[in-house]
């Protein structure tokens, strides 16, 4: 993104600034594949690619229900340890097939996002907090339902986690249809509106009468719903149950991913191709240090410089 | 001890101040009055040091001064005590008295018992009796004002600025403030008192200086001056002065005979409302008439659902509306524009159709999309009717001028068909033309038969808009204008009218 931004100069620094906003990502996930194309060896290939998109679809499912969160000017810490409670879920109930237990890690996701909506829509408490208080509970929960790292062998789970239509794999095909999904409710349901007027002005959203605390409710929901699939796919793709380590740090990655993508923290505004662009954006960065053999540390230090500029780009907006 | 000559504040488009001439005097409790938007409030900034003025002399103590901060203001001895405490909750007592200044003893450690000993002391020197020890947030909010209050007198401050001190107070916390006050003047500190409540400027202050757009209308003794006159020359108008209605007046052509279709009873909530009904016909204007603070845009919210309610009921058309909720409101048939446009208002990221459509959205949805070409619809008819200015329908809220932004808050709940329309301050602030506009759209809309409740500070588009005002005083209602009574000359005698049972406590 940074990129862009210097090739625009100093003409018309408001526009190019909100341009930068718009389409940066999208600019950075270009430039990032050319960068590979031309100096990544094997980079264009069809493994490479799968490999990829394998590993960005959980993430990206996460970040879906992060972006609703922070469109309400909110924000849900709980999405690791809800697909940790998932996995632990999963691999509980797996002796009653991969359906039902599927069926029954999500709704774990759905309690818990009703546990953390509650808190924020009836208690009042800060979304922040509500949801780290479910962040640390929902990880205790996994643990104690499953104490330690245990392999999945079932084959419809195997199938989901490494199948592929016409060459693209379920867990893509997956993301992409929750992704549409979530797009077309933002932008055309009546929930999708009144989310982005809660966001943008609470009061005047309860004053014209919004649901406002059934609105916040289902979008905590919603997220712990996602976050759970996502748990149930990173499942079946690793083929084992791990609660300790599944999903840490996912939070940070999902708001990074949804902060990227322009997705501004004050809520009122959610977008879902950037969201998506975002999470593929951080995923190219780190191949690209990795596969050429930088330490771990240099992605992190790469992935704070493309959070800290899209912060600059949402600032410079808001103040307008 | 405090002088200002020849003041004057602009800000981008408003003048907020011009040539303000105000002084404080040692000793003495000065009232500062005004309406909204009369300047009183840049006036207090000014004087402590958060604004600069753009003109104009202020001299302290016959010494010419220019606060460049509020901080240099209140090391020069001047203290203002807000609304709101700004004292730290969790610490006890005495640690806010000595906030900053905390008496040391060896090692440089606070001294506690010296502390506690010395804010004892002072508050005893006030009148006040609280434990010292407690942390301030469990005392109520009438003693963390006292405490406050203190602190002003303990820092050496020589001139104290109330802002509507007694705003959120009990009847008994008032007379201990009141006792505090007069504590003050025999010290000779110059007090300015800033508040709505006509009993209580009588009480208690000396002087008064009435600020109308930016401007001083009238200073001097406030014994020499009657209520009556105090509120003529607060709301600008004249009294006797005959004025020729039926200019645009459009009262006595709506039916006043049908049936009520809103009835609310006996509201009330706490140090806001005191048992406030009203009722509205089909097709008729209501205005509400007081001074600010006295209860209108309480009494609309209440109505509306959106503050929650101690005691009363609201009923439309026979049914009962549940209360503390704007959506059963209005499921019932009520819709409340709100005086803050721009945050209870418009949602500004928002564009204009999205924003004409929020509240009706579930009845332009099937199986929870919204359906599109309807909503189109809507929007263009009501952007035509109410000839909303705007790039077009998918323009941002936010940048439209404020009679847009209002006209888009009409459009949003005339298209969910109300019955009764609680329009709040529905003109401020917004341009002559548009202004005009809203008041003829008003003006059809009673006579398409919605029941209308005006509140507006311009006393003649009250008395010109409405077919009966009601007349609010103090959270209560005082009097009713009927028929040939709906005049300024009567809206100010009721508002002007002292108490029958002198103070109630």
């Amino acid at each position: 993104m940074t990129e862009l931004s210097l090739a625009r100069g100093t003409v018309d620094r408001d526009r190019a600034l909100r341009l930068l906003q718009d389409y940066g990502v999208y600019g950075g996930v270009v430039v990032l594949l050319l960068f590979n194309f031309v100096f990544t060896p094997y980079f264009a290939s069809a493994a490479n690619f799968r490999t990829q998109a394998v590993q960005v679809a959980p993430v990206l499912i996460v970040a879906l229900g992060m972006a609703l969160a922070i469109g309400t000017e909110g924000v849900d810490l709980s999405v690791g340890s809800v697909m940790a409670l998932s996995t632990s879920l999963l691999s509980l109930y797996l002796g009653y097939g991969p359906w039902i237990a599927t069926l029954i890690a999500v709704f774990g996701g759905v309690v818990a996002g009703l546990a953390s909506g509650a808190l924020v829509a009836f208690v009042g408490v800060q979304p922040i907090v509500a949801t780290l208080a479910l962040m640390v509970a929902a990880r205790g929960l996994a643990l104690v339902l499953l104490p330690q790292l245990k392999d999945v062998h079932d084959p419809g789970l195997a199938a989901l986690g490494s199948g592929d239509v016409l060459g693209v794999p379920y867990l893509v095909l997956i993301a992409a249809a929750l992704a549409l999904l979530v797009a077309f409710v933002v932008r055309r349901s009546t929930f999708g509106r009144q989310l982005l007027a809660i966001g943008d002005s609470r009061p005047a959203a309860r004053l014209a009468g919004l649901p406002v605390r059934r609105v916040l409710v289902v979008v905590y929901v919603c997220s712990g719903a996602l976050a759970a699939i996502a748990g149930v796919l990173a499942t079946a793709r690793l083929t084992a149950s791990d609660p300790t380590s599944l999903g840490t740090l996912m939070e940070l990655s999902a708001i990074t991913a949804v902060v990227v993508g322009g997705t501004p923290l004050r809520g009122g505004r959610v977008r879902i191709g950037g969201t998506v662009a975002g999470a593929v954006l951080i995923q190219l960065l780190t191949t690209t240090l990795i596969k050429h053999d930088l330490p771990p540390s240099w992605t992190q230090i790469a992935q704070a410089v493309v959070i800290v500029g899209a912060v600059y780009a949402a600032r410079e907006r808001g103040k307008r | 001890m405090l002088t200002v000559t020849g003041l004057c504040k602009t800000f981008p488009g408003v003048r907020a101040l011009s040539e303000v001439d105000f002084t404080a005097r040692a000793g003495e409790v000065h009232a500062l009055v005004g309406e909204n938007g009369a300047g009183k409030s840049t006036l207090i900034k000014v004087l402590t040091g958060v604004y600069q003025p753009d003109a104009g002399e202020m001299s302290y103590d016959a010494t010419p001064v220019r606060f460049a901060t509020p901080l240099q203001a209140q090391q020069a001895g001047i203290s203002t005590i807000y609304q709101e405490v700004n004292l730290v909750p969790l610490m006890s007592v005495a640690r806010n008295l000595f906030l900053g200044r905390e008496p040391r003893g060896r090692l440089g450690l606070i001294d506690f018992r010296r502390m506690h000993r010395e804010a004892e002391d002072t508050l005893r020197g006030l009148g006040i009796r609280v434990d010292v020890r407690r942390p301030l947030r469990e005392l109520g909010v009438g003693a963390q004002q006292m405490v406050a209050l203190a602190r002003a007198v303990a820092i050496d401050a020589r001139v104290v600025i109330m802002d509507e001190p007694t705003s959120s107070l009990e009847p008994r916390e008032v007379r201990t403030l009141f006792g505090v006050i007069r504590t003050l003047r025999e010290r000779g500190i110059a007090v300015i008192y800033v508040s709505h409540r006509m009993d209580e400027l009588y009480e208690i202050c000396d002087a008064v200086t009435v600020l109308r757009d930016g401007r001083v209308v009238h200073t001097g003794r406030l014994a020499e001056l009657d209520r009556l006159r105090l509120v003529a020359l607060m709301l600008g108008r004249e009294i006797g002065e005959v004025r020729n209605e039926g200019l645009t007046k459009f009262t006595g052509s709506h039916d006043t005979a049908a049936q009520p279709v809103l009835e609310a009873e006996g509201l009330s909530i706490r140090h806001q409302l005191a048992g406030v009904s009203v009722s509205l016909r089909p097709g008729e204007v209501v205005g509400l008439g007081g001074l600010l603070g006295s209860g209108r845009s309480e009494t609309a919210k209440a109505i509306a659902g959106a503050l929650p309610v101690d005691g009363g009921r609201v009923v439309v058309a026979g049914e009962p509306v549940r209360g503390g909720s704007t959506a059963a409101a209005i499921r019932a048939g009520i819709s409340l524009l709100p005086e803050d446009r721009k945050t209870e208002g418009i949602v500004p990221g928002l564009s204009v159709r999205e924003n004409i459509a929020l509240a009706a959205l579930p009845g332009l949805s099937r199986f929870g999309l919204v359906d599109d070409a309807r909503v189109d619809r809507i929007v263009d008819t009501f952007m035509k009717r109410l000839r909303i200015k705007a790039a077009g329908p998918h323009q941002k809220v936010g940048e439209l001028s404020g009679g847009n932004q209002q006209k888009v808050l009409l459009a949003r709940w005339l298209a969910l068909h109300p019955k009764v329309l609680l329009l709040d301050e529905p003109t401020r602030g917004i341009d002559v033309g548009a202004k005009a506009e809203v008041q003829a759209l008003v003006d059809e809309l009673a006579d398409d038969g919605l029941a209308v409740l005006l509140i507006s500070s311009d006393t003649e588009e009250l008395i010109e808009g409405s077919d009966r005002v009601i007349v609010l005083k103090d959270g209560a209602v005082v009097r009713e204008l009927t028929g040939d009574a709906v005049t300024e000359d009567e809206l100010m005698r009721a508002i002007a009218a002292v108490p029958a049972g002198g103070h109630d406590d």
